[in-house]
């Protein structure tokens, strides 16, 4: 049906604790306001505590499956660059790559049983070439004094793709999920993040 | 007004909207959030129970009293509940009455992988499974009607990836049921289950399961068909269906609001319409099985799709791509290995209270009987200190009843650990049994304060209500005396050579014994303040007395980790690498630097 074609596929990835599901509400959030179907999916649970975390985005006119078909990746936003790599063949080959520059060791490479993994984006930008974008949301979120807010910078690199919408819708967004005492953190948080991808 | 929510938000929407007054619940990945969205609404009482059997029981009081009641759990939940279950089906109810139970295929958060469908059948009582979360709402509602009109609980099952995802809901009113409130004493003979009234009911079971049949057929607005191309139609339902339908968009569809009883009539009248029927379902071939049995000739099933863990549109695809277009499933291009990557475990968190605990045990070679929660990642290496886990609260019998072969033997070996929250779900029956008949075990209950790993849900030992109001509190000294356990110790886990002390002499003891944590709650429940006890925001590996012996690294804290590089010492003993401790993740617990046999984890300055 021609409905299905239309979906976009979004994955975020990351390691539990960077905020990827606040991230993912936010979009969510944005998309419904905009008249979307959305639907997204996501493991909380034992899944959580420190080990990979990854949400399926999906929204277009009529959406049907919670998960995204494995190699049908419109956008692939990663928090943490081994986790970028993990999912890097969920992507289509004319898929945008978002990924935030942070190393997160995982146990093996602690242990100093493996090392972690170099050039991985190296690798993406082989096979991505310019649809490639790196930005450095735990740096970004430092400066503004607060590392938790690296999420939301990343939410505001990736708002660069949806030029259609207007900067307040994502700041509404960012509010509602927000307490009021992290709205002007988190607001600059989505400005530097945005600036950040455009520059 | 649409919103988006998650299936458990809409699940706890739609018992509002049809005028829930009673829900209870003991949390359980995937299930924990529908009673804690529930909380919310203060039309509604809420309570987290002490399991999954009170919470049923609480719950179908409720009903019997006039009230609408809904109880939810994860899968394993309806096992601990099945007692209460398998004959609450007979008395039926008053109130309408909807027992959730949230499976989780792939196992992402439990002990097994179960269909919770098959109690549908065993306890002969309708089953509703919605795909998304308005089909949560609006399934949730219904089920209240039919338990209602027919006289009997409801099971509502989700899973995964229904109760976590998040989707559009359209909100509606809430109104209020007409059902009178009260008890009626002259009711005895459809409630008390003795043997010549139950006889009765059992007989009622049967009738009540027919009339559903047909409604299945003739009423229920869910099960839906939808005829495209005709060569092929899927059977399917949940989410399973929403997979297929996504893959394979130009064929026909007979969707299953209802597991249970399955609507004859509908599924004949579907293979009168298409050539060729697929049964697309998730875990066991239940539909296929039925379908099979009423001597329809089922194309497609558990011969292609897997019975094993999640489905996914991929999986859908994968199965049965070369059956119905007739081409290969071509699989996307492999740009990195992903078994070449390093793999991300959960772990416990840096300040857990559960790791220099877990670090005692191991320093005393002690076998431990482990059990359910966050500390069951204390199997993983390089900790790997738990050698059995089994289901909620069954460490406690289970090192008692090792305790009972090994004799004199197992003094010194044995251990028994679990967390506060699962101690109180079944662990106090297990202990009456170790005191009662003489057994030597010993039980350690972690207490954080809090069920932690669910997301940090209030229990009967935590002070608080669903709520957070304040509450009674359970002693647990106190609650092991009365049993009649005559050691109780207490210990502080960030101390861990006193720990490793008042745990060797429990041990060894020939009698029943209980060691109870303090000063240990969950390093995420901001109310308890944990860090404040911490004399230092973090430490730092001093590079001129490390000398790379890694025993830092034995405690798994994800603060810690290797650093490669020959060196040596200010006192020129030579090394291959240091330690290093990341202080944006460290908390300062200080567990490390009291492990570390050369005074090299030292105090940051800020």
């Amino acid at each position: 049906m021609q409905e299905n074609g239309k979906v976009t596929n979004l994955f975020l990835s990351g390691v539990g604790g960077q905020g990827t599901i606040l991230a993912s509400n936010i979009l969510g959030e944005v998309f419904l306001k905009a008249g979307y179907d959305v639907k997204k999916s996501e493991v909380h649970g034992m899944a959580q505590r420190g080990g990979d975390v990854t949400t399926h985005f999906r929204f277009g006119k009529k959406v049907y499956s919670p998960l995204i078909k494995h190699g049908d990746v419109d956008f692939l936003i990663s928090f943490e660059l081994l986790e970028a790599a993990r999912y890097i063949n969920w992507v289509k080959p004319q898929g945008k790559v978002i990924i935030n520059k942070q190393e997160i060791l995982p146990p093996a490479v602690s242990l100093g049983q493996m090392r972690y993994p170099k050039d991985i984006e190296k690798t993406f930008k082989k096979y991505f070439k310019n649809h490639v974008w790196v930005v450095n949301g735990q740096e970004i979120a430092r400066k503004l004094g607060n590392i938790q807010a690296a999420n939301v910078v990343l939410v505001g690199a990736f708002s660069n793709f949806f030029s259609e919408f207007k900067e307040d819708q994502w700041t509404d967004a960012i509010k509602e999920f927000l307490a009021p005492k992290l709205h002007d953190l988190n607001i600059k948080a989505f400005y530097e993040g945005r600036r950040a991808l455009k520059g | 007004m649409k919103k988006i929510m998650q299936g458990n938000e809409g699940i706890a929407r739609g018992a509002w909207e049809a005028g829930a007054t009673v829900g209870c619940a003991y949390p359980g990945t995937p299930s924990s959030e529908i009673m804690a969205e529930l909380s919310k609404y203060k039309e509604i009482y809420t309570e987290w129970s002490p399991n999954e059997k009170v919470a049923v029981e609480v719950a179908h009081g409720a009903s019997l009293a006039g009230g609408r009641a809904i109880a939810c759990m994860k899968h394993v939940g309806l096992n601990v509940a099945a007692d209460p279950f398998m004959t609450i089906t007979y008395t039926g109810v008053k109130g309408g009455f909807v027992i959730v139970v949230a499976d989780d295929p792939g196992q992402h958060s439990s002990q097994n992988e179960q269909d919770s469908r098959h109690w549908t059948r065993f306890g002969k009582v309708p089953m509703l499974e919605p795909a998304d979360s308005e089909e949560c709402k609006d399934f949730t509602k219904i089920a209240f009607d039919i338990s209602e009109r027919f006289d009997t609980p409801v099971l509502l099952r989700s899973e995964t990836r229904v109760s976590h995802c998040d989707a559009l809901v359209e909100l509606g009113e809430r109104k209020e049921s007409t059902i009178q409130k009260g008890l009626d004493q002259k009711e005895t003979p459809k409630y008390v289950m003795v043997p010549m009234y139950s006889r009765v009911r059992r007989i009622a079971v049967e009738e009540r399961i027919s009339k559903l049949a047909a409604y299945s057929d003739a009423e229920f607005p869910y099960n839906s068909m939808e005829i495209n191309d005709p060569s092929i139609g899927f059977v399917s339902s949940g989410v399973s269906y929403l997979y297929t339908r996504e893959v394979f968009p130009h064929y026909s569809f007979l969707k299953l609001g209802m597991v249970w009883p399955l609507p004859r009539d509908t599924i004949a009248e579907f293979f009168k319409r298409v050539k060729k029927v697929i049964v697309v379902e998730e875990l066991d071939p239940f539909f296929e099985t039925e379908i099979r049995a009423m001597g329809y000739k089922v194309w497609h099933g558990k011969d292609l799709i897997p019975a094993i863990g999640e489905l996914s549109p991929s999986i859908v695809e994968q199965s049965l791509k070369k059956a119905v277009e007739g081409k290969n499933y071509k699989a996307p291009k492999v740009r990195i290995k992903p078994e070449d990557l390093p793999r991300r475990p959960p772990n416990l968190c840096a300040g857990c209270s559960h790791r220099p605990l877990f670090y005692a045990l191991k320093k005393l070679g002690l076998y431990v009987f482990g059990d359910i929660g966050c500390y069951a990642l204390a199997v993983a290496p390089p900790l790997s200190a738990m050698h059995a886990s089994t289901c909620m609260a069954a460490c406690v019998g289970g090192a008692y009843g090792a305790g009972k072969v090994l004799g004199k033997d197992g003094l010194g070996k044995i251990c028994a650990v679990l967390g506060d929250s699962t101690f109180l779900h079944g662990g106090i029956g297990p202990l009456m049994d170790a005191v009662y008949n003489k057994g030597y075990s010993t039980t350690l209950i972690l207490d954080n304060s809090i069920t932690a790993m669910t997301g940090q849900q209030e229990h009967p030992g935590t002070g608080y209500t669903i709520q957070r109001e304040p509450a009674s509190m359970i002693d647990y000294e106190q609650l092991a005396r009365a049993v009649g356990v005559k050691h109780v110790r207490k210990v502080d886990p960030y101390k861990v050579e006193e720990s490793i002390e008042v745990i060797r002499e429990e041990v060894n003891r020939d009698e029943a014994s209980v060691i109870i944590t303090v000063n240990s709650p969950c390093i995420l429940l901001r109310r308890a303040k944990p860090l404040d006890k911490f004399k230092n925001p973090f430490y730092v590996v001093d590079t001129d007395t490390c000398r790379g012996c890694a025993v830092c690294l034995q405690i798994n804290c994800p603060a810690i980790s290797w650093q490669e590089g020959a060196g040596q010492t200010k006192d020129g003993h030579t090394r291959k690498g240091t330690g290093f401790i990341n202080k944006d993740q460290c908390v300062g617990c200080e567990v490390c630097a009291q492990i570390c046999k050369f005074e090299a984890i030292v105090p940051g300055a800020k």
